[in-house]
């Protein structure tokens, strides 16, 4: 027989009373973690600071005429290729669910080859469109060269907007996938067409459910939004690369831009997080327009079975 | 009395399993059929067959004037169109075991959503409406709730008020009880109750022999894909010729 020894055997009659004094856990790792981290990172600074960066160099560019202006079209490519690539992740993920074969291989397609290859190839494809179809002609509307159409922005745009539509896409085709058989039926049998039911029943319904993914995407588009440097678009990142061509303050440049896009990545990330709690919140508010996001939370069954 | 729905050898494969072997139903106006059997006997999937949810592998159903889902023309079936098969189905109001009612949606929202979008009416007209039909089920107390906030009864409450208000020409209920919590079963077959003494038409599927008895004017006990017993309740349900319906009923009744 050898079981361990009980530490301390309690007698009933040494038992303390409900409110003895309580000490807790010390979790002596925590401290002993948190000091390591906090001296790995003060290296890091240390390290940075006696580095060959000169950070007055640093301060003076980040607020420069030409670093903002970049940081404007950097902004404005992220948006308007986001809302492409939405609109198309809509269109293309409503056609991945459609009846007609057609037009599910067609969406197939589409995430096929936009999935499928790298952006930083679709994007210079973008950029040399011309090369393949010379002229932009609609009878009536438009007939120019293709060079003067597919400007740095738009090629940035499209490249980047329709990248990202092929990821939604599957998205798109996700949510409506998870959109519960039964809303469909039910609008089947009032008599709405499939037209309707898609926009009326199940698309609301999609939406919501895809709305943290789409925070996610405006996230990755903004820095992804860099890569329209290398087809001349003169977003932040092409506006630094000029001005240490000429200057040679390769680092403190690249550090100018590091901090604006961590800048525009917090804000989106503060937007996103108060989003996603928006759209996570339960019954608290009773007859809220949110209260379907969880449609089985035991509060709201409890309250309506009372 | 004239017919209102007549369903035509219907039958139905799912796989190599047949679920439905050849059915044949006629319901007049203003009648109340109630359909027994065990699960998996095919009762849910014979309604589904009715209003074309499931479209059947033979047979055809013909509701008042039209085989739902096709065309007569020189003896044969053409398939419809969707725009115009939805037309039919919205004269079969359907009501779900699991209620189905839009979850985006409030109370009032899911009453209104049919005829707004479906038979074109004012949102105001609608509305008043819709509000007279909650009322009826005992819910217009609730019309800006939304569902997750009702309990299963409020629910079958309001989708029998939403499929009302397509004013369908027959009601279609599968299993609407079945879902629900003992003590909420009540409720909704009062309502049901009611629609049955105001003349509405109603197919039911249903586990409740106890309602059957005292509401259905008819009762059909599928068993394996086949009607097996039909006729008044009082013989079917008191005296089945059938073996296997009669064990079937001694193991529900007991």
């Amino acid at each position: 027989m050898n079981t361990p020894k009980p530490s301390q055997w309690l007698q009933v009659s040494d038992l303390p009373g409900p409110d003895a004094p309580r000490h807790r856990l010390a979790h002596p790792g925590r401290w002993v973690s948190g000091a390591i981290g906090l001296l790995i990172l003060a290296l890091l600074v240390r390290a940075f600071a006696m580095g060959q960066i000169r950070w007055d160099v640093v301060g003076q560019f980040l607020t420069a005429r030409v670093i903002i202006v970049g940081f404007g079209w950097t902004l404005l490519i992220s948006a308007c290729a986001l809302a492409l690539g939405v609109a198309l992740g809509l269109g293309f993920g409503i056609m991945r669910t459609a009846a007609n074969p057609t037009l599910r291989f067609a969406a197939w397609l589409y995430v096929w080859i936009f999935r499928g290859t790298p952006v930083l190839l679709q994007l210079l494809i973008w950029f040399n469109i011309g090369l393949v179809f010379p002229r932009l002609y609609i009878p009536g509307l438009v007939d120019e060269r293709m060079v003067d159409v597919v400007t740095p922005f738009v090629a940035a745009v499209l490249g980047l907007g329709v990248n990202e539509g092929s990821y939604l896409t599957e998205v798109v085709r996700g949510g409506i996938g998870s959109v519960d058989r039964g809303q469909i039926e039910a609008a089947n049998t009032l008599g709405m067409t499939p037209g309707q039911t898609m926009w009326r029943i199940v698309l609301p319904q999609t939406l919501r459910l895809i709305l943290p993914v789409l925070g996610n995407s405006a996230v990755g588009m903004l820095k992804f939004s860099s890569l329209a440097a290398t087809i001349a678009m003169g977003e932040m990142l092409n506006a630094a690369q000029r001005i240490y061509f000429i200057n040679g303050a390769v680092i403190e440049l690249l550090f100018v831009c590091s901090i604006w896009y961590l800048a525009g990545t917090t804000l989106l990330s503060i937007g996103q997080f108060y989003l996603e709690r928006h759209f996570g919140q339960s019954a608290a508010g009773a007859g809220s327009r949110r209260q379907w996001f969880k449609t089985r939370s035991r509060q709201a069954i409890a309250s309506g079975e009372a | 009395m004239s017919l209102a729905v007549k369903a035509v050898g219907i039958r139905k494969q799912f796989g190599t399993h047949e679920v439905l072997k050849g059915l044949d139903l006629d319901v007049s106006y203003g009648e109340v059929v109630c359909i027994l059997g065990p699960s998996g006997s095919g009762k849910s999937t014979f309604l589904r067959c009715i209003n074309h949810l499931e479209v059947p592998d033979a047979g055809y159903v013909w509701i008042d004037g039209a085989i739902v889902g096709y065309e007569l023309r020189t003896g044969v079936l053409h398939e419809l169109p969707v725009g115009r098969l939805r037309a039919q189905q919205r004269q079969l109001g359907m009501v779900f075991q699991h209620f189905n009612l839009f979850a985006h949606r409030t109370v009032l929202g899911n009453v209104i959503e049919g005829p707004m979008v479906v038979r074109g009416l004012r949102r105001a007209e609608a509305e008043a409406r819709a509000m007279e039909l909650l009322h009826q089920v005992g819910m217009a107390d609730r019309a800006s709730s939304y569902p997750s906030q009702l309990s299963g009864g409020q629910k079958q409450r309001v989708a029998i008020a939403r499929a009302l208000a397509m004013e369908p020409r027959v009601m279609l209920f599968d299993e609407p009880t079945s879902a629900l919590d003992p003590e909420l079963v009540g409720e909704v077959l009062e309502v049901m109750r009611g629609l049955a003494k105001g003349g509405t038409t109603m197919i039911v599927v249903t586990h409740e022999i106890g309602f059957a008895r005292e509401v259905a004017d008819r009762v059909l006990v599928m068993i394996d894909g086949e009607i097996r017993e039909m006729g008044k309740p009082e013989h079917v349900l008191s005296n089945p010729g059938d073996p296997r319906v009669r064990t079937f009923l001694s193991r529900v009744l007991s």
